[in-house]
């Protein structure tokens, strides 16, 4: 019998290992820092501690296979759900305003002839810089009445300042250092895209009698749609993540529990009250939850995308 | 995307080192090596300066050294802790709050060390040591400092408003509302809902039993009668508006001790150590007083905090416990440790030896206008009422911050913010299989 001749074969051998070779450290971290972290999280939401006896001395403590025992104490715990409904409240706050500020900001700087706008744009982009910890400690002063130079100067001048610490105003407060440190960064995303529209759809529109007004509304605006269903989706999978904010107001009021936002829940049971399995059950709900949100807001835009078009 | 993700790897790698625990066993005796050269131990403390304490000993012991890693203090050093020991790198000596002791034993973090320094019982008083046997046979740790409470308040303010120092607490009500009337705008103090230390240190004094073993049972009691009658007596006067009801330890609260808004402050012997960074101008305007009494004549107090010095189960695998045990004995009871302590460490020593002796001759500067400050202290040490800790205190604590919180800001009622505390707990315990009767 004849063989295949063995060059071509030593060829395609190398020309279908190759793909593998580039495919392969990608999967190796996918793998490593990835994809087994989360199988080990699924592995310990499957399990429990048990004791015996008083649960003193030593090996007291055992590991159980818990079932689905976690995910339905998780599912069943209210605090999940009004944690959830807390951050939906102040997403609906926060992201409309965040990115409205955004847009307006971007169109301002946009506009032909505008004076200082590179110093501007670093100014608006500059909280952004600002680690949430630190603004949220900056901020948390402001809202303190006794402490804040603004109380200072409303109660100098006859007026009482809100409530920002407790009840809605909780939301304001979190709402407003969101908005002070992310507005800045969405702005720059949505600025590029303006960039990069060709300047002669504006002259066109100029010729045709349009004003800059006009211009921004009729053209610039749906234009850089794009950008805007870009930085919404970023905007909602940060709400949904809201944590060191929370984390950093809840040593100054009475009114931010340890369960205010589903993260903080997640916190309290791995490291406040030490039960690791809990936490894991509530991560994988977490996630699920903000995967299907994420990816039923893009198939939503892509279908409207695709009928509009 | 990342944030969430990272969340859920963070879960996972604690999960992790749970599993390690399992193949660090074998590894780990070494106790033939350490024959051949100096013991080296480690050890885990959150206290100010306790490296200069180890160098002293480290100076007189070439045999044992001791290398402490400071540790930022609260509830997630316990988490810490116990995830380091199911990993095989538990430090061979922690410095632990009491009521963390057996949640720690139940996470079978610290070692029976009752051979090795069974011997230091009569250094300290019983109730103390009753905090570090969890009530057997077995000692977990060695009492390092304890915290009595006590009444804080300002001399000159009670004076310019006619108030007179409360004994009781029925005579602190009064004072508080009178103060109410004279200055409005001032209060006593506030009820803080951020530090259960505190709470549970006022329901030791009125009696209270949080937690008791009998045979394999764990009974709960943080709504008995004694805690509903401190929960009831703050809940009154939050509800009156005659104290504040705002969390201690924020720059509003710094502000309120510093202005003399806040006159008054309940709290433990370590208060200079606060006041004088929380409120420097008053510096030598405040006075310490017995802690207000539930029965006219009384003398008893509660405690907020203090701590041990354990050696943990790591330290005893590896073959290093003896000598983890006597560094432990050595720092709270060796005359020369406690010098170290009270001086560098600015701890209120549990040794009884050293709360009398002339260590604490002199007041704390910022109480320099009381030079009796710490024979007074020693005084009301004498009638601490001894604490009963359970396997879930961090669970009942973190229940008692978002209950009461709740509860003092709607100057509502404390006694369904307890209830809650309690169910919480026993809840707890039941899910983790323990038997709670």
């Amino acid at each position: 019998m004849a063989s295949p001749p063995p060059v071509p074969r030593a060829v395609r051998r190398r020309g279908s290992l190759a793909p593998y070779g580039f495919l392969g450290p990608a999967t190796l971290l996918f793998t490593l820092f990835f994809a087994l972290p989360i199988g080990f999280a699924v592995y310990l939401s499957l399990r429990a501690s048990r004791v015996k006896g008083l649960g003193l001395g030593s090996h007291a403590r055992t590991e159980v296979w818990a079932g689905l025992s976690n995910y339905t104490s998780a599912l069943a715990d209210s605090e999940l759900l009004s944690g959830s409904g807390r951050v939906l409240l102040y997403g609906a706050l926060l992201v409309p305003t965040m990115l409205g500020a955004a847009l307006f900001f971007a169109l301002l700087l946009d506009v032909p002839r505008v004076r200082f706008g590179a110093f501007s744009r670093l100014v608006i982009f500059l909280p952004y810089a600002v680690p949430g910890i630190v603004a949220s400690t900056l901020w948390g002063f402001l809202y303190l009445p006794q402490v804040s130079p603004g109380y200072y100067l409303l109660t100098r001048a006859g007026m009482s300042g809100p409530d920002l610490l407790h009840g809605n105003g909780l939301y304001l407060a979190m709402a407003n250092i969101a908005v002070w440190g992310g507005t800045g960064f969405n702005m720059i995303v949505i600025y590029t895209s303006l960039r990069a529209l060709p300047a002669e759809l504006y002259e066109a529109a100029r010729l045709d009698g349009c004003s800059e007004l006009q211009i921004a509304l009729r053209i610039k605006i749906p234009m850089v749609a794009p950008s805007l269903v870009l930085t919404f989706f970023f905007s909602m999978i940060a709400t949904l993540q809201v944590f060191a904010e929370p984390m950093t107001l809840k040593p100054l009021t009475n009114s931010m529990s340890s369960t205010w936002s589903p993260l903080m829940k997640v916190y309290r049971d791995a490291f406040v009250q030490g039960n690791i399995y809990s936490a894991a059950a509530t991560s994988v709900v977490i996630a699920a939850a903000t995967l299907l949100l994420s990816f039923g807001f893009l198939k939503l835009v892509n279908k409207r995308a695709n009928g509009g078009s | 995307m990342h944030r969430r993700l990272a969340l859920a790897a963070a879960a996972a790698l604690c999960g992790t080192l749970v599993l390690s625990a399992c193949s660090s066993d074998g590894g780990s005796g070494d106790s033939a090596k350490a024959a051949s050269g100096p013991v080296k131990l480690t050890f885990w403390a959150w206290a100010p300066n306790m490296d200069k304490v180890a160098e002293v000993w480290n100076k007189a012991h070439p045999e044992i050294q001791v290398s402490v890693l400071k540790q930022a203090g609260g509830d997630d050093l316990v988490t810490k802790t116990i995830t380091a020991a199911k990993a095989g790198n538990a430090p061979d000596l922690m410095q632990a709050e009491y009521q963390a002791l057996p949640t720690l034993v139940s996470n079978d973090v610290l070692a029976d060390v009752s051979k090795q320094v069974g011997g230091a019982k009569s250094q300290f008083a019983d109730g103390v040591w009753k905090q570090v046997t969890l009530g057997s046979d077995a000692v977990y740790a060695v009492p390092e400092d304890t915290a009595p409470l006590a009444f804080y308040y300002r001399q000159d303010l009670f004076e310019q408003y006619g108030l007179k120092v409360p004994t009781t607490w029925d005579e602190f009500a009064a004072t508080a509302r009178a103060l109410k009337q004279k200055a409005p705008d001032k209060s006593l103090t506030t009820f803080s809902a951020n530090d259960p230390g505190l709470f549970a240190g006022l329901a030791q004094q009125a009696g209270a039993k949080w937690w008791t073993a009998s045979g394999d049972n764990w009974k709960v009691a943080i709504d008995d009668p004694a805690t509903k009658k401190v929960a009831g007596f703050w809940s009154g006067l939050v509800k009156d508006g005659a104290v504040d009801n705002q969390p201690m330890y924020t720059p509003a609260w710094s502000k309120a001790l510093n202005d003399g808004t806040q006159i008054g402050w309940v709290s433990a012997v370590w208060a200079p150590g606060v006041l004088t960074s929380s409120a420097p101008d008053t510096k030598g305007k405040w006075a310490m007083a017995p802690l207000p009494q539930w029965e006219s004549g009384a003398s008893v107090t509660g405690s907020w905090g203090g701590s041990a010095t354990g050696v943990t189960t790591g330290a005893v695998k590896a073959g290093h416990g003896d000598a983890a045990a006597k560094f432990a004995t050595w720092l709270n009871t060796d005359p020369e440790a406690l010098a170290a302590l009270v001086q560098q460490v600015n701890v209120y020593p549990a040794a009884t030896s050293a709360q009398t002796g002339g260590l604490l001759s002199a007041a704390p500067e910022f109480f320099s206008n009381q030079p009796d400050f710490y024979p007074k202290a020693a005084e009301i040490a004498k009638g601490t009422a001894s604490a009963a800790w359970g396997p879930n205190v961090n669970v009942a604590y973190s229940a008692f911050k978002d209950a009461f919180g709740k509860a003092a800001q709607d100057k509502g009622d404390f006694g369904a913010a307890l209830s809650t505390m309690q169910q919480a707990t026993v809840e707890d315990l039941k899910k983790n299989g323990f038997q709670v009767g």
